[in-house]
């Protein structure tokens, strides 16, 4: 018995010790962000400061980097959304000889390197879009590049998303609607589509978040534009500065907000849900009694 | 005809193949209850299925890879040269993997950077593996419901802070004048600072805390499918804590094991941003040796050869040791 308490109390100090390598280095660059003297810094802590909020807000590059960083986002969303719910769609229907070589293909974007993803985007576009001056001059720019590098993996993503969700729909509520007289678009919007919207979102805010946050491909591919990961990636290749800290902290906060809300719309759905279930169970109980 | 252009036809007749082989098996053993892709998809939505998945499948996947392997197969060129009568095919950028072009001597930079990154790469799977497996197995098999939940939320917050950012901070901590140093300097402990970048250690926390979620997750996967009752079985016939993970736990989970190890390995050969930001100065990282052929080179094709070697050793040692622990492919993807 002896044993078993002290094997406890190791792992509660495990626990400890892997949250604390978690969060240590979030909470030092918290720290940090607040602290008055140029450099970085957590201890000692010597004066309270908002100087770095404000100079990060004055950042001519990283504004410019983070409109970017959307504007691709969104992009990215558009084209990976879509193409992934089709590659799902695909996968369930292909020719069965084939099907092994299309899911190694489809898949492969995830784990090769994203280095490699980067380069070869960059060397195929190049040469395809200088057929001629006018397609290199419209389409021959790191945003352009970024989100079609992007999008060969975060399509993936998606794919991997919509197929967990398909493998749970029924097939027969396809057919009916079919012998009912719809048509096939008609299929597509009124039942596959409902039944997909949860996996849409979650593909939609992955596909986002997944395109905001890239580094290795995008460091290929953006040429000489930026977004605000590789404005960020230059600043700390050059020296630290309080500021980025500050920006983590923004980024720590927004994040902390969006969670916090929908948690709290999910327990409220869970609310409703469980509210539902319980009047109908009633309902059924004083149908039975009567 | 250039081979460039004659590895873009590649994808197209694969499919053709494939399509060819579709029609006549379809023709040779007709099913009749079996309905076509278009009847089962309208033509309109048929279409446009078939035309999104070409453009990802063909233009955003295979041709770029395909195009790049070919690349690394050319001489390199002023721009100007390209296409013509010297762009021949040649083994020249593998060869100046193995020996320097310039010099007479073997290439013992670029050989040291790819060995040192694959080594590392290996020890930092390890590591997660070690540190990762009894939080894993806690919240598959003994922690409550809302417990999980709360682990759940803990282990992903750190991570909406973006990757460079996460490298900024474990700098902040391990620097020469960050926080663990000035804490030991005031406690007493040490005179000076402790060169924790320079000694590499930067690095291997860098890459471990990068990957920690890509090793996890998959570990609780695997381990919460397993039946309480054979670990209780094993417990009751006497078997110690150990004995029952390495018996009854780990042998289940191997499937878990090899998808979560196989993605820490991959991710961190082909990291970028912790042996930028926290390796040493003097640690040559192979990605960095393909972004310098790039960036600073302008060598394209000779990038393209060391990119193609990396990916290529990367999955010869992910097959080896798929094979060396008894694991299918097809079960790590599952």
């Amino acid at each position: 018995m002896k044993s078993k308490t002290f094997l406890s109390a190791m792992f509660g100090f495990y626990i400890f010790l892997f949250f604390a390598y978690l969060f240590a280095p979030i909470i030092v660059m918290a720290i940090t962000a607040f602290n008055t003297p140029n450099y970085p810094q957590a201890y000692p802590f010597e004066g309270f400061t908002l100087e770095w909020f404000t100079k990060l807000y004055n950042d001519r590059a990283m504004m410019e980097g983070l409109q970017n960083s959307f504007v691709i986002g969104f992009c990215v969303v558009a084209l990976t959304v879509p193409i992934g719910l089709a590659a799902s769609i695909v996968m369930t229907q292909i020719y069965r000889r084939a099907r092994g070589l299309y899911y190694l293909v489809t898949i492969s974007p995830l784990l090769t390197p994203g280095v490699i993803i980067g380069i070869s985007t960059v060397i195929f576009w190049k040469d395809m879009l200088s057929v001629n001056d006018i397609t290199k001059a419209t389409f021959y720019h790191g945003m352009v590049l970024a989100t079609l590098g992007q999008a060969s993996f975060i399509s993936a993503y998606c794919m991997l998303i919509f197929m967990a969700r398909l493998a749970r729909f029924d097939r027969a509520q396809e057919e009916a609607a079919l012998d009912l007289g719809a048509s096939h678009p008609q299929v597509f919007w009124h039942i596959l589509l409902p039944f997909m919207k949860p996996a849409l979102l979650a593909a939609i805010v992955i596909a986002f978040l997944a395109s905001f946050e890239n580094y290795n491909t995008t460091t290929f591919a953006i040429l000489a534009d930026s977004t605000l990961v590789t404005v960020l990636a230059g600043q700390v290749r050059q020296g630290t500065t309080p500021a980025l800290s500050a920006l983590g902290v923004i980024i720590i906060s927004l994040s902390l907000v969006g969670a916090t809300t929908y948690e709290v719309l999910k327990r409220r759905e869970q609310r409703q849900v469980g509210q539902a279930q319980q009047l109908a169970k009633t309902a059924e109980r004083s149908e039975v009694a009567m | 005809m250039s081979s460039r252009e004659v590895t873009i036809l590649v994808p197209f007749m694969v499919i053709a193949v494939c399509w060819a082989m579709a029609r006549w098996e379809t023709r040779r053993f007709h099913d009749a209850s079996e309905k076509s892709f278009f009847e089962r998809n309208g033509r309109a939505l048929g279409l446009t299925f078939i035309a999104l998945v070409g453009f990802w499948v063909v233009v955003l996947v295979a041709l770029p890879y395909l195009y790049m392997v070919v690349e690394s197969f050319h001489p390199t060129l002023r721009p100007t040269d390209r296409g013509g009568s010297n762009d021949t095919l040649t083994f020249a950028q593998y060869k100046s993997f193995a020996k320097e072009p310039t010099g007479n001597g073997y290439n013992t930079t670029h050989m040291t950077a790819l060995a040192f990154s694959l080594l590392a790469s290996v020890t930092v799977t390890v590591i997660n593996l070690c540190i990762c497996y009894p939080l894993a197995y806690y919240m598959a098999q003994v922690g409550t419901p809302a417990r999980i939940r709360l682990i759940t939320l803990g282990l992903v917050a750190p991570y909406w802070v973006n990757e460079i950012l996460r490298m900024f901070s474990l700098r902040l901590l391990l620097a020469t004048g960050g926080l663990i140093n000035s804490l030991l300097i005031a406690a007493g402990i040490i005179e000076s600072p402790i060169d924790f970048i320079g000694m590499n250690v930067g690095l291997y926390v860098g890459l471990s805390y990068a990957y920690l979620l890509v090793m996890i997750f998959p570990l609780y996967n695997a381990l919460e499918s397993l039946d309480k009752n054979q670990i209780e079985a094993a417990r009751d016939l006497g078997a110690p804590w150990w004995r029952i993970h390495k018996d009854v736990v780990i042998p289940y989970a191997k499937p878990g094991f090899a998808s979560g190890c196989t993605m820490v390995f991959m991710f961190s050969a082909g990291a970028l941003a912790a042996p930028q930001f926290l390796g040493g100065p003097h640690t040559l990282w192979f990605t960095s040796v393909i972004y310098n052929f790039f960036f600073q080179a302008f060598n394209w094709p000779r990038g393209s050869a060391y990119a193609f070697i990396l990916l290529a050793v990367c999955i010869a040692l992910v097959m080896l040791m798929l094979r060396l622990f008894k694991v299918s492919l097809g079960e790590t993807t599952k």
